[in-house]
């Protein structure tokens, strides 16, 4: 599992989190009957890695990110962060939902500078607003608001207000999902370089296995709710990849079958 | 890190240029018709004599006359004019059938006495009453302002709070929530006998009443407003690390902020109709107390004023309200405008 470091192309002094996911299954109280959503779910991911987790439509991937997050309690079972449990939310383990979500009522700048306000930071940190918009490429937008900007510029600024508080675990649920897929191409590239760059670990969540097999270190398989952890395959490949990679393309076969598509392809 | 194919779709805040270039004199056809109109309107008020003694009919031609006169010289000079044009060009027909209805109802009262006395006052009885009692009646609407401005901020402070309160705490709501359906739908008009025997002077019961009044649609929206914020920016917010106070000051109470305005529009409408109400039957001055004096006295005519004078007063305090929420939520699109 140390596979990640060897592939990291600039040696900085990794900050990524060393996350632990051990039995952990959960439950919904649906009308008073309970629904499991997640089953004896089971994995390890070091420090500075790139996990994808791959599964079929509502099999309870985002509600793993969500207990990952800290937003919610797991029903039985263990999360630890660098070995200390996950108790509630924290800016070392920040998310980017599919929906960017950004305060509508807040400019770009504003936005990005919630986690630094909500800490009482602004004073020492505002430089990194800036910084942060440039790491994005937004520089020239801050002063707009939200519904000024398209899909991507919207996940972009979303992407710099997690940024913008040094994480060191950045969950990642169906971050380029609603894009569209010149857009989403370009950022999966983006993506890899902004974790290469920084060192965080990321774990993220998609439908897409081209995606995932592009940009992760490893992937993870979910099968059908209740969701069990079916496959740890590990994507031992230099960046920047290409799509028609052998390698990939068989990678990509073997989770089509796992997922019960293979007569698809 | 690039941001091709996406900077068209940021929208271009370009709003159409009007310039003066051109001809160097081009006249506001508009601006004369209305001018002339209104010169007319003035001829005809001064040259048909009234069937009753009116007062003030040669004052009232005379203010016709000028202002036609004024429109005239704006018409002729169009745009040359700058800021004043900008302001009137659109407002030509409003001004052409103004003078029109004017001189119509100055035929029809003053000229021909068509209809019953003394229900019904002559243009020229309205500048009598603002010029013969103007005093009087600027310090009612003075005396009005003031009683609505304390009640309805103390209102709108109250109601803001209690939205707030409600829509944040479950332990509020528990409490809050059937005390305001029970008083909420309870006309503030109803409390006026027992707020006048329970305070100590009739101002401050309608100063109760008036918040009251504009207390509750606060509430209501407010509360309505925090309880309907996107739980997912209380996540973002969490998860960056926001405290309570954080997620309540700076994430549920911006995001309710266009429910509260409606409210607040809907709590001063409501103050206007109870400020009303309360000077009318007790408070010994205001608007209210003015047409009720005016209709003792059969004054017709004051009342009408007064009428006017509420109107602009209420209109102009909407107004204000809605230039206060433009600027509050210039973060939003598609405004209602007023």
């Amino acid at each position: 599992m140390v596979a990640a470091a060897p592939l990291r192309r600039d040696p900085e002094p990794v900050v990524g989190l060393a996350l632990e996911v051990a039995g952990v299954d959960h439950r919904f109280d649906l009308h008073g009957e309970p629904l499991p959503v997640l089953e004896q779910i089971s994995f390890r991911v070091e420090p500075g890695e790139f996990v994808a987790v791959l599964g079929p439509s509502g099999c309870g991937k985002s509600t793993l990110l969500r207990l990952v997050a800290g937003l919610e309690p797991p029903t039985t079972g263990r999360l630890l962060a660098d070995g200390a449990a996950i108790v509630g939310p924290d800016p070392s383990r920040l998310m980017v939902f599919q929906d960017p979500t950004l305060f509508p009522w807040r400019t770009v700048r504003d936005n990005v500078a919630l986690g630094l306000e909500a800490r009482g930071l602004m004073r020492g940190e505002r430089h990194r607003i800036q910084k942060a918009l440039g790491l994005v490429g937004l520089g020239a937008f801050a002063g707009a608001y939200p519904h000024q900007l398209s899909g991507g510029m919207a996940q972009r600024a979303a992407l710099a207000r997690a940024l913008v508080n040094d994480p060191r675990l950045l969950i990642l649920d169906e971050p380029l999902g609603k894009l569209d897929s010149l857009t989403r191409l370009g950022m999966q590239g983006e993506l890899v370089g902004l974790w290469r760059r920084a060192g965080f670990t990321a774990l993220l969540v998609t439908h897409d296995i081209e995606e995932a097999l592009v940009m992760a270190t490893r992937v993870l398989v979910l099968g059908p709710r209740p969701a069990r952890l079916v496959a740890d395959l590990p994507v031992e490949r230099a960046y920047p990849r290409h799509r028609d990679d052998p390698h990939l393309v068989a990678l990509r076969h073997r989770i089509l079958e796992l997922l019960g598509l293979a007569a698809t392809w | 890190m690039t941001v091709t194919g996406e900077l068209s779709t940021l929208e271009p805040a370009v709003v159409p240029e009007r310039t003066g270039t051109g001809p160097w004199l081009q006249p506001w056809v508009g601006g004369l018709a209305a001018g002339a109109l209104w010169v007319g309107a003035g001829a005809l008020t001064a040259a048909w004599p009234d069937a009753d003694d009116w007062a003030y009919t040669r004052e009232l031609a005379a203010a016709e006359a000028v202002g036609g006169a004024l429109l005239v010289l704006v018409g002729l000079l169009g745009s040359r004019t700058g800021a004043l044009f900008e302001r009137l060009r659109n407002l030509a027909p409003w001004l052409i059938v103004l003078a029109l209805a004017l001189a119509v109802w100055e035929v029809a009262v003053a000229k021909l006495n068509l209809l019953p006395r003394p229900f019904f006052a002559p243009p020229q009885a309205f500048l009598e009453v603002y010029l013969d009692d103007g005093r009087r009646l600027a310090e009612c609407a003075f005396a009005s302002f003031g009683l609505l401005a304390v009640g309805y901020l103390l209102g709108a402070v109250a109601g803001f709070t209690a939205g707030v309160a409600i829509g944040w705490s479950r332990a509020v709501a528990y409490w809050g929530h059937p005390l305001l359906r029970l008083i909420g739908p309870l006309p503030a008009t109803a409390w006026l006998p027992i707020a006048f025997f329970a305070f100590p002077s009739s101002w401050s019961a309608s100063v109760f009443l008036i918040a009251l009044a504009s207390a509750i649609p606060v509430a209501v929206l407010t509360w309505s407003g925090v309880a309907g914020v996107n739980s997912a920016y209380y996540d973002i917010a969490r998860t960056l690390g926001a405290s309570p106070r954080f997620l309540v000051l700076r994430v549920a109470i911006p995001a309710a902020m266009p429910h509260v305005f409606v409210g607040l529009f809907m709590g001063l409408c409501m103050a206007f109709s109870v400020l009303v109400v309360a000077e009318m039957v007790g408070v010994k001055a205001g608007l209210g107390w003015y047409l009720q004096w005016a209709q003792g006295w059969a004054a017709y005519a004051n009342m009408y004023a007064a009428l006017l004078v509420l109107a602009l007063v209420c209109s102009t305090l909407v107004g204000l309200l809605f230039r206060v929420r433009d600027r509050v939520l210039v973060w939003q699109k598609g405004l209602l405008k007023w």
